[in-house]
């Protein structure tokens, strides 16, 4: 695995929220929730200097981010794109919608574009089912998408309306 | 649809047929045999301390020696609670005041076999070539089961093999037992494996999925020791001794160290503890091997240059020098080596530089040895009989060579040479008791008990001792020092100079005292550290105990018992290693001693990942 030298702001941002959870190996998973929430993702040098911060093997470290879905160890867009495929959305279209974003974006579930705009994935349930598929981008929620809305919600984010928050 | 009644209102009084006693034990029924058990134990433990037997895959307990791994995930030990709607894991599960319990209901059965029907749809049919075979605990459970055929086809698993100096990794064979990712986690302080992914992908693995050896596993083999499959297994060096062998050109000489003895015969099914020294040295020569020697040799030697430098240090503190490092810490076992090398980087100048008897063994093999038989170094193969996969590594180590030649060519484990002799078609039982060659087969009693936990230190303090304080010793057996406890300490009075004395077995143990160490908490003037729990006698490389910790306490016995049989049980009245002075290494410590028989360490703490 190549080595990336980790940035001043990266290793400050991973010390910082460590002595926040007062270096508690407990406080693993919320270490790492705010760690990527704050960089965006968690690559291999993370997960060593959370290891050591904590004071745990980072075995136990990659064990829990290959675990969790929600963990990512490859760079998200700048528009990370959520398709719930929950028994809800999924019996309501779901997997055409995720199909024709792939189509558009010519990526896969996993993958990021290759400008770094999109990222693509799909997850379970966000507890929004009566708006039925759901889509999200960034926080934001799209309900009741079609393959037809697919187009329209891509370009709003190249517009940037999603970046002003 | 099938309906289902649960009586809800079942209060546990109600399953109660027993009387409520006051002391801490419950009742219950096992198989209609009534039974009293303390508050606490398991369904599993009930059962196997009757002598009911609930067959079990992923659950493992060395009793009296604090290690269990009783995940609950593999369900084949699934038994029928009456009152309760489910099968119960009776592992994890409590038993209770008046349950009643059936272990093999035919309801129980169908879910136990096709609990390992299920097991096996994601495991590669490889038996006939699997080095587990014969003693994989799945391959027993299917047959057990009766499974004849799997009706369950699907995906299988296709993960990359691993191969390290010593140590295999075979991931498809992983059924997630996740006992290896508990002794390497819990018991070693290690932390190498653990279980990643989740669901079909689930896997034990190192960060990252790389390759053992770009992490800071220790080769100690307690992973592959209690994996119930061939997803771990050793490096088989047979092929390559095979090959020596039957080279006309070489001259093959072995070694066997101390613990092998105590264990070896339980391939050949003896009672574990049984001594089979003689029969051991007579297969080798059925083999073919041109010298049968004795590592215990080379243990008498570590003793005379590691006591030595003991007492040297020690004289030096006692003079006031304050750059001399104490406590003295052992530096036999390479498992522990590459731990401190890795964890402990600030204080790889606290073990003794004194190497392993292996080595030791390897280096005099190569030079003094050589030289007298008149052979190259070249056409003179070394191989070492070792409890331990450590060795394996230990021996391709670069500073263990000359201009490319090992000292050590190959180790091969307890487990290896068994297979070898069967392979050979050796009636082992039958063999005669042979004595061991001159002059590197010559020990004291004091070699002998360097395969237990302990027993170092002990051969260390009679040697020490005497040397010390210029008198003989009373009594020879340290019982202070001996037992199974993880962390042990002592205090030895060297004619009237206290000798603070710490033990620590299993890496875990270790890490703490070195712990101690470091924030000044301790205060010693020697340490013995050994890998693995028991010392080498539970060592990766030996018969698998299949979680029986008797197994180890027997092999302990047995090395004792070897060394009060023996004459000589002190390592320093060793008539060869004497002669080995005189003729050649001068004294302990010498030059020529430093030159062959101590090493240094690394700084591994960042290197174990390479650059690319």
């Amino acid at each position: 695995m190549p080595k990336i030298k980790l940035s001043e702001y990266a290793t400050t941002t991973i010390k910082e929220v460590c002595a926040s959870f007062n270096h508690n190996e407990g406080e693993l998973i919320n270490v790492l929730h705010q760690v990527q929430h704050k960089l965006g993702y968690l690559p291999a040098e993370v997960q060593e200097l959370v290891a050591i911060e904590l004071n745990i093997p980072v075995a136990k470290v990659y064990g829990v981010v290959t675990f969790y879905s929600f963990f990512t160890m490859l760079p998200q867009g700048e528009n990370p794109i959520s398709v719930c495929m929950g028994t809800a959305c999924y019996v309501r279209g779901a997997e055409q919608v995720l199909d024709e974003f792939r189509r558009q974006l010519k990526i896969d579930v996993g993958e990021t574009s290759a400008d770094g705009k999109f990222s693509l994935n799909a997850l379970r349930c966000v507890g929004a089912c009566g708006l039925a598929p759901v889509v999200m981008v960034g926080d934001r929620v799209h309900g009741r998408v079609s393959p037809s809305d697919v187009k329209k919600i891509l370009a709003e984010c190249k517009d940037g309306c999603l970046t002003h928050n | 649809m099938v309906s289902v009644t649960i009586n809800v209102s079942l209060k546990p009084s109600a399953l109660c047929k027993f009387p409520e006693k006051m002391m801490n034990t419950i009742q219950l029924k096992i198989d209609n045999k009534e039974l009293e058990v303390p508050k606490g134990t398991t369904i599993l433990d009930a059962a196997k301390r009757n002598g009911i037997h609930i067959p079990t895959l992923c659950h493992m307990k060395l009793h009296d020696m604090n290690i269990e791994n009783k995940p609950g995930g593999c369900r084949v030990c699934v038994v029928d609670v009456k009152g309760r709607r489910n099968l119960a894991p009776a592992c994890v599960t409590e038993a209770e005041n008046g349950m009643e319990i059936d272990t093999h209901s035919m309801r129980v059965i169908n879910a136990r076999r096709t609990l390992t029907e299920l097991i096996i749809s994601d495991h590669p049919f490889e038996c006939l070539t699997c080095a587990k075979s014969g003693n994989c605990e799945l391959q027993q459970l299917a047959h057990d089961m009766g499974i004849r055929e799997i009706h369950f086809e699907g995906d299988k698993s296709t993960y990359r093999k691993d191969t390290s100096p010593a140590i295999i990794r075979d991931p498809d064979k992983c059924i997630m037992c996740r006992r290896c990712e508990m002794m390497c986690n819990k018991i070693q302080t290690v932390g190498v494996l653990s279980a990643i992914n989740r669901g079909f992908m689930a896997v034990v693995s190192p960060p990252f999925e790389e390759n053992l050896d770009h992490s800071v596993c220790t080769y100690c083999g307690q992973c592959v020791a209690v994996c119930p499959t061939g997803a771990l297994t050793e490096v088989d060096h047979t092929p390559a001794v095979i090959r020596a062998l039957s080279d006309p050109t070489k001259t093959v000489i072995v070694q066997t160290a101390p613990a092998v003895r105590a264990a070896l015969g339980e391939e050949f099914g003896l009672e574990p503890g049984t001594l089979v020294t003689g029969k051991m040295a007579a297969a080798l020569r059925r083999l073919g091997f041109h010298f049968v020697f004795d590592t215990d040799f080379a243990a008498d030697l570590t003793i005379m240059e590691e006591g030595t430098e003991l007492l040297d240090r020690l004289q030096r503190h006692l003079n006031g020098d304050q750059t001399v490092k104490l406590p003295i810490l052992t530096s036999c076992c390479p498992a522990w080596v590459k731990f401190f090398e890795h964890q402990f980087p600030t204080m790889i100048d606290i073990p003794s530089s004194a190497k392993s008897p292996q080595q030791m063994f390897g280096a005099i093999a190569k030079t003094y040895f050589a030289q007298k038989q008149n052979i190259n170094r070249n056409d003179l193969v070394v191989v070492s009989i070792m409890p331990c996969l450590a060795k394996k590594y230990e021996c391709s180590r670069e500073e263990f060579s000359h201009d490319g030649n090992p000292d050590v060519d190959f180790a091969l484990s307890t487990r290896e040479l068994a297979a070898l002799i069967k392979l050979a078609n050796i009636d082992f039982h039958a063999l005669p008791d042979e004595d061991f060659d001159h002059p590197l087969g010559e020990s004291t009693g004091a070699g002998v008990i360097f395969g237990t936990t302990g027993g170092v230190i002990e051969a260390a303090v009679r040697t020490a001792y005497e040397l010390q304080t210029g008198k003989t010793l009373q009594r020879i057996n340290f019982e202070e020092l001996r037992g199974m406890e993880g962390i042990r300490d002592a205090t030895i009075d060297f004619d009237g100079l206290p000798i603070r004395i710490g033990i620590a077995h299993g890496l875990g143990n270790a890490r703490q005292l070195l712990e101690d160490i470091k924030s000044g908490k301790s205060h010693y003037h020697a340490i013995e550290i050994m890998s693995c729990p028991g010392g080498c006698i539970g060592g990766g490389g030996q018969p698998y105990h299949h979680s029986n910790s008797e197994i180890l306490k027997a092999r302990q016995k047995a090395l004792y018992s070897e060394d009060e049989a023996k004459t000589l049980r002190k390592s320093h009245e060793n008539p060869y290693i004497i002669k080995l002075y005189e003729e050649f290494l001068g004294k302990p410590m010498s030059h020529k001693a430093h030159q062959l028989l101590h090493t240094g360490y690394f700084d591994r703490s960042t290197t174990f990942v390479e650059e690319d």
